[in-house]
């Protein structure tokens, strides 16, 4: 157990200033930091109110019970949201939390992350939220590099406006707002995240707790922005979106699981595999009719995006061949560790001195 | 006395006398008390350095000082064309001063566009000087000029000097190794060098400054202090100019003092906040004119904790300074009026949120894109009222470049002190403008610590983040990683105490009041309304807020010189206003209040006090002139008694 956290010393101010003294105060006066903790110690006393059957549920019970294995104290994490049905989120659980504005979590996050480097932070957002009115934040985190997480709730569907498409609905999707189909083709947030060059991207799926915890243990190790897919069941306004992959006779079939060193084989007794195709992408292929050595062999940490990019595009609108896991894990520099060290640098070339500051460079005294 | 602005030859108070110069000329020195020049060239003649130093050097010899810049948007218009006419005006004299200058006594024109846009400006009998190399057929037919003014008797009313700044400079350089088209760009140097002699200005500092800016390239820093010492030189020997101008030093509080623009101030003002409060400052910014120099220099200190985020928007902007809040920053983000646009909803969230934020917007004129380069105070109802719901936000603003800095660190007070973000209104003159600043003793600055919430205040143990301040309607500030104080905030309305998410009809009513209170309560900490009144008489009051201060002060010095009496109110706080102000302007028969909007702040005064407040507005992109505005005074006052109560105003010097 730790009795403060390692960056505190370094928040920007000699000796960490009145943050760090205040966490400090906290220490001595409520004991040293928990640091194990269980599910009900994240649970919060507020009602949670998502609908009978949401997919929030399931992946809500899977973070209460996977947080705590993380060894960090709920005071140190911090859980940030936009708008949306997630992004009721920060409330359930005993941390720190934002729920913000329509989109801006990514932003908002941004900040909170790059000044306060101790910290575990977390977004939680939508399809809407992150990938329409959010999007722009989104690519920027992605490409910044910032030590955050990032956990957008996929379910192709406006919720809490109550059934309009989204930016992640299937072509002519049928809707309040789309009467006659949808005309605009979807994001696929994968294959957007790998483009602003993310380097941690992963896809789960809510009902699937032991893989969820898995990608989402991989994406809270990871140093750098994380963005977590999670295919979230709507079952008011868009029940059965996944069901696809969930069902064991259809989820077999199309799910390609990721997993890091192994051969990319996946269906019905292994009989389909993924390959490269003629042009540097990868193509399914039916395994008995290639020679093994041909079957791509799952590597994340490959430096290159075009491997990931090619992973997320062999699925389509309706789902089939979908790559479940992590894409890609890469090590980059953090925005906010690089940050931290500028404001190193500086001041090991000159100490601060607000007084020669504000004299600046040419002055005349008046007697 | 339709003008009694002195002409340089012929000021009465003018002490001439004989000067053998180096040249073994005689030159006379004449003495002025006040002066003012204005640079006119393409945007990449560098006019805005070249008045910057000449600005610099003014300082330093202890004038006071005021500067008004003017440029264009476009970066680099078509060279020589009107749309590329980039100005620096300076006013200096030997006595306190408070505007640039209603107009120029003269004008220095690097071409003829230069010359076609400002020669209106120039009064009658003015100096004017001119690049006759740039005069070519080719550049007096971009601008429609059909023989050369130069010489075609046209400009009979001014004095003329021609000089061949261009060819004279590239003498100078002949043997600098520089090509031709490099060695004209010292023309502008040239031209320090000629107007230094001519003002009899100290030159250690513009070497110095060359030699520092050009370090990586000295062979650039030698031909620039060879251009500047070769206009020096020839001010001293030739006969185009055979008088030589002194403007003593202005008397001055003793102290320190150094030349500071209105960003500069602001952003040092900002630091100074951070320091003072010992938190770190965050800023979250997005590029816009003409409040980006902000960010620039925030980013070179670093070394005080200082973080710069440069967004990818003014959303992120702010909503990363928001971010930075919650974390126990100091969060501030800096914008123009389009920015604020964009910021109102995450404004609103920090609003409801109750965390400190300070907003600085540097005012443009608008709408739109409007204006980016010209100065306007139209975004004051915007600040005041542009978010949705009932979204309060005190609103403060400065009134001179220098006092950019108080204003930065008022606002921070604010913001720290009630937990409420905070809208500070600078605009382009104060953001460009100059002045001569007494350098604050750093202990002197307000203490702005803060206490974190460290330890639950609820009665069973629990930490409540909207349980407040009795005293002042702030709420606790508990950061992350504080054991024992988890908790959620957001945009959802709030419970009273426990900040839990509430649809209660009866608990809105009461959060909406409540914030409101708080905002309101903030007048109870004001010092009272400042009347300046010097003969105690007035029966005319004028007031306004922000950089109009400079023009509606000359102005009244004006009136008040002419024998007449006027009270002047500049508010520095409009959100929440002091408390007294409603019986301070009831003590009026008129109160007139000159704006650069259609009456913004008139619009507030008249619905908060019943007042009949006069509008006086202008939307220029440019700041009043102190004369319009005596002209303004003196017919309310003159109209109030029926009669003139003293000679015409609106002449003369401040």
């Amino acid at each position: 157990m730790t009795t403060l956290p390692t960056h505190v010393h370094d928040l920007g101010m000699p000796g960490g200033g009145p943050i760090a003294a205040a966490i400090a105060q906290s220490v001595e006066s409520h004991g040293p930091k928990q640091t194990e903790l269980k599910a009900k110690d994240m649970k919060t006393d507020q009602e949670v109110r998502w609908c009978p059957g949401c997919g929030d549920y399931v992946i809500l019970n899977a973070v209460q019970s996977f947080l705590p294995t993380l060894g960090i104290a709920r005071e140190d994490m911090v859980i940030v949201s936009g708008i949306g049905c997630s992004s009721r989120f920060p409330y359930y659980l005993n941390t720190y939390g934002m729920h913000s504005i329509h989109g801006r979590a990514s932003a908002i996050a941004t900040g909170l992350a790059a000044s306060r480097p101790d910290l575990s932070v977390w977004v939680v957002t939508g399809d809407g939220d992150a990938l329409s009115i959010g999007g722009n934040h989104l690519i920027h985190a992605l490409r910044r590099n910032v030590n955050m997480t990032i956990l957008l709730f996929n379910n192709r569907i406006y919720g809490l406006t109550k059934g309009q498409y989204s930016p992640t609905s299937e072509v002519g999707k049928v809707t309040k707002s789309t009467p006659m189909g949808s005309i605009d083709a979807p994001f696929n947030p994968v294959s957007l995240a790998l483009g602003a060059d993310a380097t941690f991207v992963g896809r789960a799926m809510d009902s699937d707790r032991k893989g969820l915890t898995e990608v989402l243990r991989q994406a809270a190790e990871h140093q750098g922005t994380a963005l977590v897919e999670i295919y979230q069941n709507c079952n008011i306004f868009n029940d059965g979106a996944f069901d696809l992959l969930k069902e064991p006779a259809t989820g077999t079939q199309w799910t390609i699981p990721l997993v890091q060193g192994e051969p990319l084989v996946f269906g019905p007794d292994g009989a389909s595999c993924v390959v490269q195709d003629d042009f540097g992408g990868l193509r399914i292929a039916e395994t008995n009719q290639v020679d093994p050595a041909e079957i791509v062999v799952h590597d994340a940490e490959r430096e290159n995006p075009a491997y990931a990019f090619a992973l997320s595009r062999l699925s389509s609108q309706d789902l089939r061949y979908t790559p479940m896991g992590v894409f890609r894990s890469v090590q980059k520099p953090t925005y906010d560790a690089m940050m931290a060290e500028q404001l190193d640098v500086a001041r090991a070339e000159r100490a601060p001195d607000l007084d020669a500051l504000l004299v600046g460079n040419d002055t005349w005294t008046v007697q | 006395m339709t003008n009694t602005k002195p002409t340089l030859a012929v000021d009465p108070g003018a002490i001439a006398a004989p000067h053998a110069s180096t040249g073994g000329l005689v030159k006379t020195v004449v003495e002025l008390d006040r002066v003012v020049i204005r640079l006119a060239g393409d945007s990449g003649d560098g006019m805005q350095l070249t008045g910057n130093r000449f600005t610099s050097e003014t300082a330093s010899f202890g004038n006071d000082l005021s500067t008004l810049p003017n440029f264009p948007a476009e970066i680099r218009a078509p060279t020589g064309t009107l749309p590329g006419v980039s100005s620096f005006q300076l006013h200096f004299a030997d006595h306190d001063i408070m505007t640039p200058g209603d107009a120029p006594d003269v004008l220095v024109v690097m071409n003829p566009a230069a010359l076609k846009a400002n020669l209106a400006d120039l009064p009658g009998g003015g100096l004017l000087i001119a690049d006759s190399d740039e005069f070519t057929p080719r550049n007096l037919a971009k601008v429609g000029y059909a023989s050369n003014p130069l010489e075609d008797g046209s400009l009979e009313g001014w004095q003329l000097v021609s000089v061949p700044l261009t060819s004279m400079t590239l003498d100078a350089l002949k043997d600098s190794g520089l090509g031709k088209k490099e060695a004209e760009r010292s023309k502008n140097m040239f031209t320090l060098g000629l107007l230094s002699w001519m003002y009899h200005r100290p030159t250690e500092g513009t070497i110095r400054f060359l030699e520092r800016t050009f370090r990586r390239k000295p062979e650039i820093a030698a031909a620039n202090i060879a251009a500047f010492r070769a206009g020096f030189n020839y001010g001293d020997t030739t006969e185009a100019f055979a008088v030589s101008y002194e403007i003593k030093p202005a008397p001055m509080a003793p102290g320190r003092y150094r030349n500071i623009s209105g960003n500069t101030a602001l952003s040092l003002g900002l630091v100074a906040a951070g320091q003072r409060s010992g938190l770190p400052v965050f800023l979250g910014a997005y590029p816009i004119t003409p409040a980006s120099d902000i960010l620039h220099e925030l980013s070179k200190h670093k070394a005080f904790g200082v973080r710069t985020f440069q967004a990818e928007d003014e959303i992120a902007g702010i909503g990363a300074a928001i971010g930075a809040s919650f974390g126990g920053a100091l969060g501030i983000t800096t914008t123009s009026g389009p920015g604020v646009s964009l910021k109102s909803e995450a404004i609103g969230l920090a609003v409801m949120t109750e965390l400190p934020l300070v907003i600085v917007d540097v005012q443009r004129g608008g709408p739109s894109t409007g204006l980016p380069t010209k100065t306007e105070q139209s975004d004051l109802l915007q600040a005041m009222f542009g978010r949705n719901g009932e979204a309060p936000v005190p609103v403060i603003a400065p009134k001179s470049p220098g006092d950019c800095f108080d204003a930065a660190i008022e606002a921070c007070r604010m913001a720290l002190t009630y937990r409420t973000p905070v809208i500070l209104l600078s605009d382009g003159y104060l953001a460009n403008g100059a002045e001569p600043w007494a350098i604050p003793d750093v202990d002197t600055l307000p203490d702005l610590r803060v206490d974190f919430a460290t330890a639950p205040n609820g009665e069973d143990g629990e930490f409540l983040p909207y349980l407040r301040d009795p005293e002042t309607l702030a709420r606790p500030w508990a950061v992350p990683g504080t054991a024992g104080m988890q908790h959620r905030i957001g945009g959802l309305e709030k419970a009273d105490k426990t900040g839990n998410i509430s649809y209660d009809p009866v608990n809105h009513d009461f959060m909406v009041r409540t914030r409101q209170a708080k905002i309101d309560g903030i007048a109870a900490g004001l010092p009272p309304t400042e009347v300046d009144d010097p003969d105690g008489d007035a029966t005319v009051a004028v007031i306004g807020w922000g950089s109009t201060y400079g023009p509606i002060g000359a102005a009244c010095r004006r009136i008040r010189r002419s024998g007449r009496s006027v009270a002047q109110i500049h508010l520095r706080h409009i959100n929440p206003m002091p408390s007294d102000l409603g019986d301070v302007l009831r003590r009026y028969d008129r109160v007139v209040c000159p704006e650069m909007n259609l009456g913004q702040l008139a619009m507030l005064l008249r619905a908060r006090y019943l007042i009949d407040i006069e509008s006086h507005t202008q939307v220029r992109g440019l700041p009043f002139r102190a004369a319009e505005l005596a002209a303004v005074l003196q017919d309310a006052i003159d109209s109030t008694h029926g009669a003139p109560l003293g000679a015409d105003a609106t002449g003369g010097a401040e």
